[in-house]
């Protein structure tokens, strides 16, 4: 059977879409099967042909459901992204999230997700110049900060006494920065 | 490259043999995604939202350009033939992902096809760059470069502890691919890829074969890519990668060597086999054109053979595709026989003409 999308390579996984126009089934290569989501590429795709996505996708999703109730959520009434509009249901649908606000507004219910993804680590890695301000002040007043201890401990008054003076000058920044209602 | 030059070519820098462990890492890639803040991501984003996302791109591009020191071409993915798409995607200067719904779709490539800005795939952007051999840090280098001033010109989607926020939560924190694709005969011939496969999963990488049928990969290529993006920096992910890739390369050459020693007639006998067959056939099919490529890559490697220049491989790999011998061909509706046979006689021009560069 011929994938459904390129009509060129040999289809080797079927996947169901929920979508706006209802149910889709497709038969799909591994090539074009890869532009549904960064998920199948791994090991399980290798392992077992034949997978399913949607299968995949199921197995990720099947944590404990947080319950309606305990969100304060009136039953028949879905939260929406307020940015984007997407619900939960839809992002359980295509497995792609909405828009960064989307990570906010449903973080209780990603979080289990998350965690089976990728522990329950922290970001360590690059921050962008200007999204990231605040993080990159906060990271430079911390190591100001072990500086200054440094120089104290080392009896090196005038040199503490400058980087408690550039500290000073970042805190401020940092304190209009988070009170100018600018954070995040 | 201009555009048609690339729709044409069948040669990329970034598959040539000069470079680091070239005898089995064919090249490497390195992918960030990135989204805009607050701006829906292209699956949810209408076509004005799309529109503005793909301008506010093309707006960095000039520094991106000074900064590279390099022309790019944008390429507007709505202008191109679905034939066109395909080529690209054969090419893998865009994924297929790219190509699906090509309306306010772009993608952005360097003169030299090393880098490739991506507009509104699953995410707002995608920066790949790419060189040959086993090379991560000079893309790594490319793509931050080419990353700094999208961000010091766009609000780019950040959380402290998620990082970078992608559309695929799979993406997460540093939103970086990095991709090494491996030419492993020896290991394919002596059954170990297998475990090597199995393995993988374990040390937070995932290995899968560049062309397969479903039933069994084709041409002993392989990828290998990171699988964890969150809680490690780039030069962890990086480093977990290069140990495992050298570990492999490491394996692939002894498997070569025990299979030049124990089995030499009959691989010089296959190689070359797979020379005359490729070098005068009449027909070819994709599946059979790797493979013979396959041997005859692995006979220059091992020097069994020495009538071609290495570089022919990658002319080879790509020029056979039968999206680009249907683009050349200028027809989408060439029979299966046609398609072969022009398969065939692109390959012996490609082949003759890296021989005579030999002299
Ligand atoms: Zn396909
Ligand atoms: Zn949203």
């Amino acid at each position: 059977m011929l994938c459904d999308d390129c009509g060129q390579r040999e289809a080797v996984v079927h996947i169901t879409q929920i979508g706006p126009e209802g149910r889709t089934e497709k038969n799909l290569c591994e090539e074009c099967a890869s532009g549904y989501g960064d998920f199948m590429l791994g090991s399980q795709a290798q392992q077992r042909k034949n997978v399913s996505v949607n299968d995949f996708l199921r197995g990720l999703f099947s944590q404990p459901q947080v319950r309606r109730e305990e969100e304060g959520l009136p039953s028949g009434t879905e939260l929406a992204c307020p940015n984007c509009g997407m619900t939960y249901q839809d992002f359980r649908e295509t497995g792609k999230v909405g828009c960064s606000v989307c990570y906010r507004t449903f973080r209780s219910q990603l979080e289990p997700l998350l965690r089976r993804i990728h522990g329950s680590s922290a970001h360590s890695g690059k921050i962008p110049r200007r999204s990231g301000g605040e993080l990159n002040l906060k990271h430079e007043i911390s190591l100001l900060r072990e500086k200054l201890q440094q120089s104290v401990e080392q009896e090196e008054y005038e040199q503490a006494a400058q980087y408690r003076d550039k500290i000073r000058a970042l805190e401020k920044e940092l304190a209009a920065k988070e009170g100018g209602g600018q954070d995040d | 490259m201009t555009k048609a030059e690339i729709l044409k070519s069948s040669h990329f820098p970034w598959l040539e043999t000069e470079g680091t462990d070239t005898d089995v890492v064919l090249a490497s890639r390195i992918r960030l995604a990135r989204n805009l803040k607050d701006v829906p991501f292209p699956g949810r984003a209408d076509f004005s939202q799309l529109a503005a996302v793909r301008e506010q791109v093309e707006g960095v591009m000039p520094a991106i350009a000074q900064a590279m020191d390099q022309d790019f071409e944008g390429i507007q993915l709505e202008e191109l033939s679905p034939l066109e798409l395909s080529v690209l995607v054969d090419k893998r200067l865009i994924s297929p992902a790219l190509a699906k719904n090509p309306q306010h779709r772009e993608a952005i490539i360097s003169a030299d096809t090393r880098a490739v800005l991506m507009v509104n795939e699953d995410d707002h952007l995608r920066i790949q760059c790419q060189a040959a051999g086993f090379e991560l840090d000079k893309p790594m280098a490319a793509a931050l470069r080419i990353d700094d001033i999208i961000e010091s010109q766009l609000d780019i989607a950040f959380d402290e502890t998620m990082g970078y926020l992608t559309a695929l939560p799979t993406n997460l924190g540093t939103g970086l691919r990095a991709i090494v694709y491996l030419h492993l005969p020896g290991l394919v011939f002596t059954k170990n890829i297998q475990s090597i496969a199995g393995i993988a999963p374990q040390l937070g990488l995932a290995v899968r074969s560049l062309f397969s049928d479903g039933k069994e990969a084709s041409g002993c290529l392989y990828e290998i890519s990171n699988q964890l993006t969150l809680g490690f920096s780039e030069k962890e992910i990086l480093d977990n990668l290069k140990n495992a890739v050298a570990e492999i390369v490491a394996h692939e050459r002894k498997a070569r060597k025990a299979l030049a020693l124990y089995m030499k007639d009959q691989l010089e006998d296959k190689v070359w086999r797979s020379y005359g067959a490729l070098r005068y056939a009449r027909l070819l099919n994709e599946k059979e054109t790797l493979e013979l490529l396959s041997w005859v890559r692995l006979g220059l490697d091992l020097r069994l053979l020495g009538e071609v220049d290495r570089d022919s491989f990658g002319d080879v790999l790509i020029a056979s595709r039968t999206s680009c011998i249907q683009y050349l061909a200028d027809s989408e509706n060439l029979s299966k026989n046609e398609t072969d046979r022009l398969r065939a006689e692109q390959v012996r021009n490609v082949l003759a003409a890296h021989s005579q560069q030999k002299g």
